[in-house]
C-alpha cells in the first residue's frame, strides 16, 4: 500500500513537471486560435523563449526576470507573425511555418554566437532556475512532498487557465475576441477593431508559448539545448484542438499528455516494456479518444481566413 | 508604308509590354524577391555577430560550385527535400496542409530498411520491393489521417502531428530490436544489403569523385514529372484541383470529395514515403536511433512555398535548398553558425507569405506609369 502512494506520488510529480510547459503554450494557443489566427509558430515561440530564459538567468542570475524575458522574446515573434497575417493578410499556416525556421534559427545562432560556437547554453544553478513552492516543508520523498512541492510557475500554468478562463467567459474583451474569431465582418459592422484585437490575441500566444519554453530551460532541463522543445508547441496545439478550443479543456489535454510522461517515468524504470513503445501512448491515445468519445472540434469559424477590413 | 512600321512598332512594344507584365504576375519573380531578402536578412545576422556576409556567403556558395564532388553532395541532399516538397505541393493542391510529410517520411526509411535488411533477392528485384514496401507504408499511414479527416471529422494537422511522433517512436523503437540493431553499432541498424542500394556504379562515382552518388534524383525528376502530368492532364487531377479549389462546388458538380481525398493524400504520403527510401537507398544506409525530428517533412514544406507548389518547381527548390543545406553545412569551417540557413530559409518564406503585397505595390506603379 505505501508503495503504491509513493508511486502514485512520484506519477502525479511527473505529470506536474511535464504539463506546464504544454499547457503555457496551449493557452497561447487558444488565444490566437480563438480570434481566428492559426498559430503553427508556437513551437519556434517556445524555442526562442527557451533560449532568451536560459541566456537572461546565465547572465543575470534574476530566474524570474529570464522567466518574463522568455515570454517577451516569444511575444516579439508573435508581433512578427500578427503583422503578416493580420496586417498583411498572408496564409497563417505559411507565417507560422516561417517562425518555425526563423525562431530556433536565431536562437541557436544567438546561443552560438554568445557562447563560443556551443549550441548549448551553460548549465544553470539551482539558485539560476526557478525556485519550488514548499520547499523544506515536507519530509524528502513522501507523497506530499512529491505531489505539492513543485515550481511556483507549475502553479502559475494551473492559475494562468482560470485566467484565461475568466478573461474568455466574463470579461467584454474575451467576448469580442471570440466573436471575431468567428464573423469578423458583424465584429466590424458594431464597431469592434478585429486587426486589434487579433494583434492583441497573436501577441499574447506568443508571450504564453516564450513562458512555456522559459519554464523548460529554468525548471525541468536547467539549460537550453536544440532539442530542448523536440515538438512540445506541435503537442500544444493538437491540445488545443483536442480540447475543443477552450482553456479548460486544453488543460485537460495538456493533463493527458502529462500523465502519459509520468507512466513514462515510472514504467521506463523497471525496463519491461520498451520506453520507446510507452512514449508512443499519448499520441495513440488521443487518436482513440478523438474517435471514440469526442469526435468533431469545431474550429472557429473565421479560423486562418485572412480579413480585409471594410473601407 | 509608314504607317506600317509604325503599327509594327506598336505590336512590338505590345508584346514587350505583355512579356514584362507576365513575369510581374508570375510567381517566380517575387520567389527571387523573397530570396533576396532572406539573404540580406541572413547577412544582417552574420555581420551584427561579427562574420563578413560576403566572406560567409562566398564560403557557402564555393563549398558548393567550386568542384562536381560538392555538387553532387548537394544535389544528394536536395534529393529526399524534392520527395517531400512534392508531397507538400501535391496535397496543397487539395487544400490539405501535409504537415505529416515528416512522419511519412520516416515510416517510408523504416519500411525500405525491413526490407532491405530483413530480406534476401537480386539487386534489381531488391530495389523495387525496398520502394514499394516505402509506397506502401507512406501511403497507409496517410490514408490513415484521411479515414480520420473523412469518416469521423478529426482535423489533420492533429493527426499528421500525431502520427508524424508515432512514427518517431516505431522508428525509434524497431531500429533497436534483435534482428534490426547492429550488434556493437551503439544506436544505430545494421547497413541495408549491397543489392538493395542505388549508388551509381563504381566507374561512374570514380569520375565523380564522390561514392555516395546515386540515382535518387532521377527518380525524384520522375516523380515531380508524374505528379505534373497527373495533375495537369488527368481527370484524376482535374478532380484534385476542382476539391482544393472549392470543395462545394466540386461536390455540386459530381465529384466524390471522399474518393478523391483518400486517392490524392494517400499518394502524397506515398511521395513522402519514397523521400525516405531514396536518402536511406543512396545516402545513410542506416537508420541510427533519432533525438529530435530530422525535420525533412518540415523543410519539405519550404521546398514547396518556394516552388509555389508547382511540381517542377519542387525540384529547383529542392536543388536550391540542398545548395544552402550542404554549403551551410560548410560555414563552420568559417567558424560562422550553420543556423544562418535556417535564419535565412525563414525569411524567405515570410516574404513568400507576403509577396501579394509587392505584387500589389509593383503592378500598381506599373499602372501609374501606363496611365501616364
Amino acid at each position: 500500500m505505501q508503495e503504491l502512494i509513493k508511486n502514485l506520488g512520484l506519477i502525479i510529480n511527473a505529470t506536474l513537471v511535464a504539463t506546464p510547459p504544454l499547457l503555457y503554450a496551449a493557452l497561447g494557443s487558444t488565444f490566437s486560435e480563438r480570434s481566428g489566427v492559426v498559430n503553427i509558430g508556437i513551437e519556434g515561440m517556445m524555442t526562442i523563449g527557451a533560449f532568451t530564459a536560459a541566456a537572461v538567468a546565465h547572465f543575470t542570475g534574476n530566474a524570474w526576470l529570464a522567466f518574463l524575458c522568455g515570454g517577451l522574446v516569444g511575444a516579439l515573434f508573435g508581433l512578427i507573425h500578427a503583422i503578416v497575417c493580420v496586417s498583411f493578410g498572408a496564409d497563417q499556416t505559411i507565417s507560422g511555418t516561417a517562425i518555425n525556421f526563423l525562431a530556433p534559427g536565431v536562437a541557436i545562432f544567438v546561443c552560438k554566437a554568445l557562447f563560443e560556437q556551443s549550441s548549448d547554453t551553460p548549465p544553470l544553478d539551482i539558485a539560476q532556475k526557478l525556485p519550488k513552492l514548499f520547499n523544506g516543508v515536507f519530509e524528502v520523498g513522501s507523497f506530499w512532498n512529491n505531489v505539492l512541492n513543485t515550481y511556483i510557475a507549475t502553479y502559475l500554468a494551473f492559475a494562468a487557465v482560470a485566467v484565461v478562463w475568466f478573461i474568455f467567459y466574463r470579461t467584454r474583451f474575451g467576448m469580442r475576441l471570440r466573436a471575431v474569431g468567428e464573423h469578423p465582418r458583424a465584429c466590424e459592422t458594431q464597431g469592434i477593431n478585429v486587426y486589434r484585437i487579433r494583434y492583441i490575441a497573436v501577441i499574447a500566444s506568443g508571450f504564453l508559448a516564450g513562458l512555456g519554453g522559459a519554464y523548460v530551460t529554468l525548471c525541468t532541463v536547467s539549460q537550453f539545448r536544440p532539442s530542448v522543445i523536440v515538438g512540445q508547441g506541435f503537442i500544444a496545439i493538437a491540445a488545443v484542438i483536442f480540447g475543443k478550443f477552450t482553456p479548460h479543456g486544453a488543460m485537460g489535454a495538456c493533463l493527458l499528455f502529462g500523465l502519459c510522461n509520468g507512466l513514462k517515468v515510472l514504467l521506463g524504470s523497471g525496463n519491461v516494456i520498451s520506453p520507446n513503445l510507452i512514449s508512443m501512448i499519448p499520441y495513440v491515445v488521443t487518436i482513440i479518444t478523438l474517435v471514440l468519445f469526442v469526435g468533431k472540434s469545431r474550429v472557429p469559424a473565421a479560423s486562418g481566413k485572412p480579413y480585409v477590413k471594410q473601407k | 508604308m509608314k504607317h506600317k512600321i509604325n503599327q509594327n512598332n506598336e505590336t512590338a512594344q505590345n508584346i514587350l509590354n505583355n512579356k514584362v507584365h507576365d513575369i510581374l504576375h508570375q510567381n517566380a519573380l517575387y520567389t527571387i524577391i523573397a530570396i533576396f531578402f532572406g539573404f540580406i536578412v541572413g547577412g544582417i545576422f552574420l555581420w551584427s555577430a561579427g562574420f563578413s556576409p560576403f566572406e560567409a556567403y562566398a564560403k557557402l556558395f564555393s563549398s558548393v560550385f567550386s568542384r562536381p564532388k560538392y555538387l553532387i553532395w548537394a544535389v544528394i541532399y536536395a534529393t529526399p527535400l524534392i520527395f517531400t516538397g512534392l508531397s507538400v505541393a501535391f496535397s496543397y493542391k487539395m487544400g490539405v496542409f501535409n504537415i505529416g510529410a515528416e512522419g511519412q517520411f520516416v515510416v517510408g526509411s523504416l519500411a525500405a530498411l525491413c526490407v532491405g535488411i530483413l530480406v534476401d533477392l537480386p539487386p534489381v528485384l531488391h530495389i523495387i520491393l525496398c520502394i514499394l514496401a516505402a509506397f506502401a507504408a507512406g501511403m497507409i499511414w496517410s490514408f490513415l489521417v484521411a479515414v480520420l479527416k473523412v469518416r469521423f471529422g478529426i482535423n489533420e494537422v492533429l493527426s499528421f502531428i500525431m502520427f508524424n511522433w508515432i512514427a518517431f517512436y516505431l522508428s525509434n523503437y524497431t531500429v533497436n530490436t534483435e534482428s534490426i540493431h547492429k550488434a556493437g553499432g551503439g544506436e544505430a541498424s545494421k547497413d541495408i544489403r549491397e543489392s538493395a542500394r542505388i549508388l551509381l556504379p563504381q566507374s561512374v562515382q570514380n569520375i565523380l569523385k564522390n561514392d555516395k552518388a546515386n540515382y535518387g534524383i532521377f527518380l525524384a525528376i520522375i516523380a515531380a514529372v508524374a505528379i505534373w502530368f497527373i495533375l495537369t492532364k488527368t481527370a484524376l487531377g482535374y478532380r484534385i484541383m476542382a476539391v482544393g479549389l472549392n470543395p462545394h462546388a466540386a461536390r455540386y458538380g459530381g465529384i466524390n470529395s471522399s474518393k478523391t481525398m483518400y486517392i490524392a493524400m494517400s499518394l502524397s504520403g506515398a511521395l513522402a514515403a519514397l523521400g525516405g527510401a531514396v536518402q536511406l537507398m543512396g545516402n545513410s544506409m542506416r537508420i541510427s536511433q533519432f533525438a529530435g525530428q530530422e525535420g525533412f517533412g518540415f523543410q519539405g514544406i519550404t521546398v514547396a512555398l518556394i516552388a509555389s507548389s508547382h511540381p517542377i518547381g519542387c525540384i529547383f527548390a529542392g536543388l536550391f535548398y540542398g545548395v544552402m543545406k550542404y554549403g551551410g553545412s560548410k560555414l563552420n569551417l568559417i567558424d560562422a553558425p550553420t543556423e544562418v540557413i535556417d535564419i535565412i530559409m525563414g525569411t524567405i518564406v515570410l516574404f513568400i507569405a507576403i509577396s501579394h503585397v509587392f505584387r500589389y505595390i509593383i503592378t500598381k506603379r506599373l499602372q501609374k506609369k501606363e496611365d501616364k
